[in-house]
């Protein structure tokens, strides 16, 4: 078993987070994974994307040519991503910002509302783990429960305890909207 | 064993500190700035000494410094940095002196970019600076290796007295993945340095100098330094292959093209393509024996660089034309995809 994902939004999206906790959750299962972030001037203020490699082998490559799963978090990100996911693969947009449908036949569409669903929650900040749990649902690689954990690794700690509790119904949130599509 | 996740330039760091790194000296440069915020924030904690030096040249010499009064001692930066090091990089190599440089390559010539790149090759392994010296080099091809690799540099660097390099890049280095970092060093492990200048008093005084106007002096100095390289070359050679046992293509490459080639291998042999892979972990001392030992029985040896074909000059060394030796190279940070490289395979293989 070998699982890419490809998350890409603007700046600020949280897209690197996203990545993060989904990698997390992969090694605390014992798997392998790899997570490799775009680091160069499209991070300042424009694009960001991280590429997050799941396998119960070890990795080799962590540049992807056909992701299985993308995330796009805005309408340039899946224009840009949408030609490259794999036959047979998953695209999880944020319906929120992006209206156009996904042109593909041959992936499985998952429309997110993140945005709205982030306002429901209170704090439009976690709209990247709503978008998360629908990929983990659509992704089965890992649970549901392990990404909840990892991302309450990732931070608790780090002054944003309080913030916990939100990003778990998040994750939640997003994993029951894609209950839907599959 | 934990395993953390963590990025490549926290897990050198952090393997640093754990091989009894006592000195670290820097001037921040992207792709490696992690590498220096980690080692302000740990390494004065744990005993050491976190100096962001005025320039690189400072940052070197400090590191020379360091080295002479016996601790173990490292530097890093990033390409157009690792350039500025060069001379002080050569005054340690004649002085006889272990320290540790790390150099997560970027793209260039000159000030270039931040993406990933390879094109430091020459200056790594030829003497970036001046006169007839080596260092170790050292190239690490995921976040678990680089960590691995730290630890072996600074043992190597004082089993020889030659400074080491991990030579990596930025992908190496912004790259998380799972890491089970080493055990701390006992300090009592760490092997003496009687030649340190440590304070003469009660015994003989220790003098650590790069030169001696004198010809013949100066040559005894350097053939000092060459029957060591040559002791480095017998002893340390590290690679790794990948299905070359029935390969009728070799695909030689080192680094973040080593890991992504695996894949390349992978694909390849789900095609039925006879490809294996000889990946280098050291590039100096250089694996010329076993490159030149698979080229006896393959068809050819394809090199697999992100410059325009540095290491290409002494894998063709090494092969000395015993069979093909093409090149597929690229360039300004430009990191080719495994479906590309496969493209370039399918050309010399069927």
């Amino acid at each position: 078993m070998e699982k890419s994902v490809v998350f890409a939004g603007f700046g600020g999206q949280g897209i690197l987070l996203a990545g993060k906790v989904l990698a997390r959750a992969g090694m605390n299962r014992g798997l392998e994974v790899t997570w490799l972030p775009s680091y160069g001037p499209e991070m300042r203020g424009g694009t960001a994307n991280c590429t997050v490699v799941v396998a119960d082998a070890p990795i080799g490559s962590p540049v992807v040519d056909r992701p299985d799963a993308l995330v796009a978090m805005n309408a340039p990100s899946l224009d840009r991503f949408e030609p490259r996911v794999a036959e047979g693969g998953v695209i999880v947009v944020n319906s929120s910002l992006v209206k156009r449908g996904i042109g593909r036949p041959d992936v499985r569409a998952i429309p997110v509302p993140a945005n709205d669903i982030a306002a429901e929650l209170g704090n439009p900040r976690v709209i990247n783990m709503v978008a998360l749990g629908a990929l983990v649902r659509a992704l089965a690689v890992v649970s549901l429960e392990d990404v909840v954990a990892a991302m309450e690794e990732e931070l608790r700690g780090k002054g944003r305890d309080e913030l916990i509790e939100l990003n778990r119904e998040a994750l939640r949130r997003g994993f029951s909207e894609a209950e839907r599509y599959t | 064993m934990k395993r953390v996740l963590m990025r490549g330039n926290e897990a050198i760091a952090e393997a640093a500190i754990r091989s009894g790194l006592k000195c670290y000296f820097c001037y921040p440069i992207t792709p490696q700035g992690e590498l220096v915020e980690y080692m302000a924030r740990e390494l004065p904690k744990r005993g050491g000494v976190f100096l962001q030096a005025e320039s690189e040249v400072a940052a070197i010499n400090m590191v020379y410094g360091a080295a002479a009064a016996g601790v173990r001692t490292m530097t890093s930066s990033s390409s157009p940095g690792i350039s500025l090091k060069q001379e002080g990089i050569s005054y340690i190599a004649m002085a006889r002196l272990p320290c540790v440089i790390v150099n997560m390559m970027r793209g260039g010539p000159g000030l270039g970019n931040i993406a990933p790149a390879q094109g430091d090759y020459f200056q790594a392994t030829k003497g970036g600076g001046h006169g007839d010296y080596r260092l170790i080099v050292l190239a690490p091809s995921s976040v678990p290796e680089a960590a691995e690799l730290v630890g072996l540099a600074f043992d190597l660097s004082d089993r020889y007295r030659v400074p080491a390099m991990i030579l990596a890049d930025g992908m190496i280095g912004q790259m998380m993945e799972p890491v089970a970092l080493p055990e701390p060093v006992d300090p009592a492990e760490i092997p003496p340095r009687p030649w340190a200048v440590t304070g003469a008093k009660g015994r003989p005084k220790n003098v650590i100098s790069s030169f001696d106007l004198e010809p013949e002096g100066l040559r005894r100095m350097n053939l000092v330094l060459q029957e060591t390289y040559r002791e480095i070359e017998r002893n340390e050679v590290r690679w790794e292959e990948v299905e070359t046992e029935d390969a009728e293509l070799l695909l030689v490459a080192y680094g973040t093209m080593g890991r992504i080639a695996k894949t390349v291998v992978r694909l390849a042999r789900e095609e039925g393509l006879p490809v294996g892979l000889l990946r280098p972990i050291t590039l100096w001392p250089f694996p010329y024996g076993p490159i030149r030992a698979l080229a006896e029985r393959v068809k050819a040896v394809l090199t697999v660089e992100l410059s325009a074909g540095q290491m290409w000059e002494d894998v063709r060394l090494a092969v000395e034309g015993r069979t093909e030796t093409p090149f597929y190279g690229e360039l300004g940070g430009v990191v080719p995809s495994p479906g590309r490289i496969l493209e370039e395979v399918r050309r010399y293989v069927r």
